[in-house]
């Protein structure tokens, strides 16, 4: 079946990890969702390459964190927060783009 | 002792909170309360001009109610990271207001003042005898990011604090410091495990954020005994719960199980979430792990120059379908008119908003839908002058832009002010992010205590 990011996570969200770094959360609305998410692999780094079209590289970490029930996903930022030609100072609106996302579970 | 408690009343002094909820923690009896007023997020200008990034009168609010409270029931009050970035000048500027509130509130106490700000001859050795560690992805540091820093600081551990604890503060006010440390600080000199009170403080900085609904300017509580800690809002209308905490320990963080810190590692693979009652969550499993050495977490900002911007915005479908083209025939009539000018001289950009002016490369929807646009010209240049000439042009040249298609032959922008343009001053960048390895985690940051009050109180 197909379901929509929006409507198996309670919360999505972007924010600076440091001023080097953006995290992505997406925390599940239940364990069920979570596990098939997890199991499925379904959050991956290609996934969020292509999203984002940013290089492997770029992607520092994608973890899966069972006491939350969530999935965080750290890349690089394309600019340090705050300098000249930066956008989001906070880093807190990146994660758009992640609310279009659908699956096959 | 078998428990420990811990008042954190707001996630960065000067954010507020209800007086109701303090209360409420105060009646509970801590131990110790405790604030931590800084964060990067807001960005380098704030570090690297010496500015706090929250307001003197709402830190002046707070700190009237905590000093207070901590000299009626005698217990400390610990204030890390000093006017957001904890550099020299806001420390002196948090003084200043400890100071006037002592004098208006007829408080007297011991206060302990803690310099975080790291001078740049100590990293200029440390670099040159290779004690300095990157942390990537943040670039390997230069001489010239170190010396062109206008401010240096170091985020101190719980050591310092308890440094002056010992030395008998009734308050702590300290430069930069690792979030945690005012949290963790007291109960660790008492003997309580340090991996739980650290842990403990990485919630506790963010006051009410970790409770549902989350607020960033409420008050929570945390218990800390032998094997655990729990944690209460104060506000009968949130709670925690095991998601709520447990969501909390994500945020900020790029790795939830593995928070480096100041001489230690707080590892979260054994932690355990559990609801202890309806409003608190109990927490246990969290472990300290030693690191080889002991290094403090420095940060930097230099100035790289003043910034003009013009607010405008675009309604005109032709213009919007171009402009794209038009902000490349801006651009080069800029660099024509002023080919005397080198280019490293001055930036020239354009935020786009409606197209993508939040996400710029990482914006996957190339295609613009919006009906009208907001539009960010801004320069920056080596000059507060040269800013304004470019970002005048820039302005004057787009509004009159005579691109294909064009039907709105009298102006391409509405503005939204007169004056149109806005100096924005100085515009800094992080310069520094990385480690120092030390021997003594308290000689970078010295200490003196200060009487006030005496003898009027």
């Amino acid at each position: 079946m197909t379901v929509k990011l929006v409507d198996i996570a309670s919360i999505i969200r972007s924010k600076n990890a440091g001023p080097y770094e953006l995290t992505l959360d997406i925390i599940f609305k239940d364990r069920e969702w979570y596990e098939k998410i997890k199991k499925a692999k379904a959050i991956n780094r290609s996934l969020i390459c292509g999203l984002y079209n940013i290089p492997e590289e770029d992607i520092l970490n994608i973890i899966e964190f069972d006491p939350a029930g969530a999935v965080k996903i750290t890349i690089r930022r394309p600019l340090v927060s705050g300098d000249i030609g930066e956008t989001d100072v906070y880093g807190a609106q990146q994660h758009a783009p992640l609310l279009a996302l659908k699956f096959e579970l | 002792m078998k428990e420990i408690k811990v008042l954190s009343p707001t996630a960065i002094l000067g954010y507020g909170f209800p007086v109701a909820s303090f209360k409420a923690g105060l009646e509970r009896r801590p131990d110790v309360i405790a604030v931590d007023a800084g964060s990067t997020d807001p960005g380098p200008y704030y570090l690297g001009a010496g500015v706090s990034f929250t307001d003197r009168r709402a830190v002046y609010r707070d700190l009237s109610l905590m000093l207070k409270a901590g000299r009626e029931l005698k217990i400390p009050v610990i204030i890390g990271s000093a006017g957001g970035s904890g550099a020299e000048p806001h420390l002196q500027w948090n003084l200043d207001i400890i100071q006037e509130i002592a004098a208006r509130e007829n408080l007297s106490f011991r206060l302990a003042v803690i310099h975080g700000e790291i001078d740049k001859n100590i990293v200029l050795k440390a670099f040159a005898e290779g004690q300095i560690i990157r942390l990537p992805p943040g670039a390997p540091l230069t001489i010239e990011d170190i010396s062109g820093s206008t401010h240096i600081v170091g985020q101190m551990g719980v050591e310092p604090f308890i440094h002056a604890l010992e030395a008998g503060a009734d308050v702590v006010l300290a430069g930069r410091s690792y979030d945690p440390a005012v949290f963790a600080a007291l109960p660790v000199m008492r003997g309580f495990a340090p991996g739980l009170a650290l842990h403990m403080g990485k919630i506790l900085e963010c006051a009410a954020i970790a409770a549902i609904p989350g607020s960033g300017s409420d008050c929570m509580m945390g218990y800390l005994r032998k094997d655990h800690f729990l944690l209460e809002p104060l506000n009968p209308a949130r709670k925690c719960t095991v998601t709520s905490v447990a969501a909390h320990t994500l945020y900020e963080k790029s790795n939830p199980y593995i928070l480096p810190g100041p001489g230690s590692i707080i590892d979260l693979t054994a932690a355990r979430f559990d609801q202890y009652n309806e409003t608190m969550v109990k927490v246990s499993g969290s472990r300290l792990s030693p690191c080889p050495f002991y290094a403090i977490k420095l940060e930097g900002a230099k100035r790289v120059g003043y910034r003009t911007i013009s607010v405008a915005g675009a309604r005109d479908p032709v213009f919007i379908s171009r402009v794209d083209e038009i902000i490349a025939g801006v651009k080069s009539r800029v660099e024509d008119n002023f080919s005397d000018i080198p280019a490293a001289d001055y930036t020239l950009l354009f935020h786009i908003y409606g197209k993508d002016g939040v996400m710029a490369d990482l914006e996957p929807q190339k295609k613009i839908t919006s009906h009208e646009l907001g539009i960010i010209i801004e320069a920056v240049a080596t000059s507060q002058e040269l800013a304004n000439t470019i970002c005048s042009f820039a302005r004057s040249t787009m509004l009159h832009y005579g691109y294909s298609g064009r039907v709105s032959t009298a102006g391409n922008l509405a503005f939204l002010y007169s004056p149109s343009d806005l100096k924005a001053g100085e515009v800094y960048r992080f310069s520094i992010h990385h480690l120092i390895k030390v021997s003594d985690p308290c000689a970078l940051f010295p200490m003196e205590i200060i009487k006030i009050g005496e003898g009027q109180g």
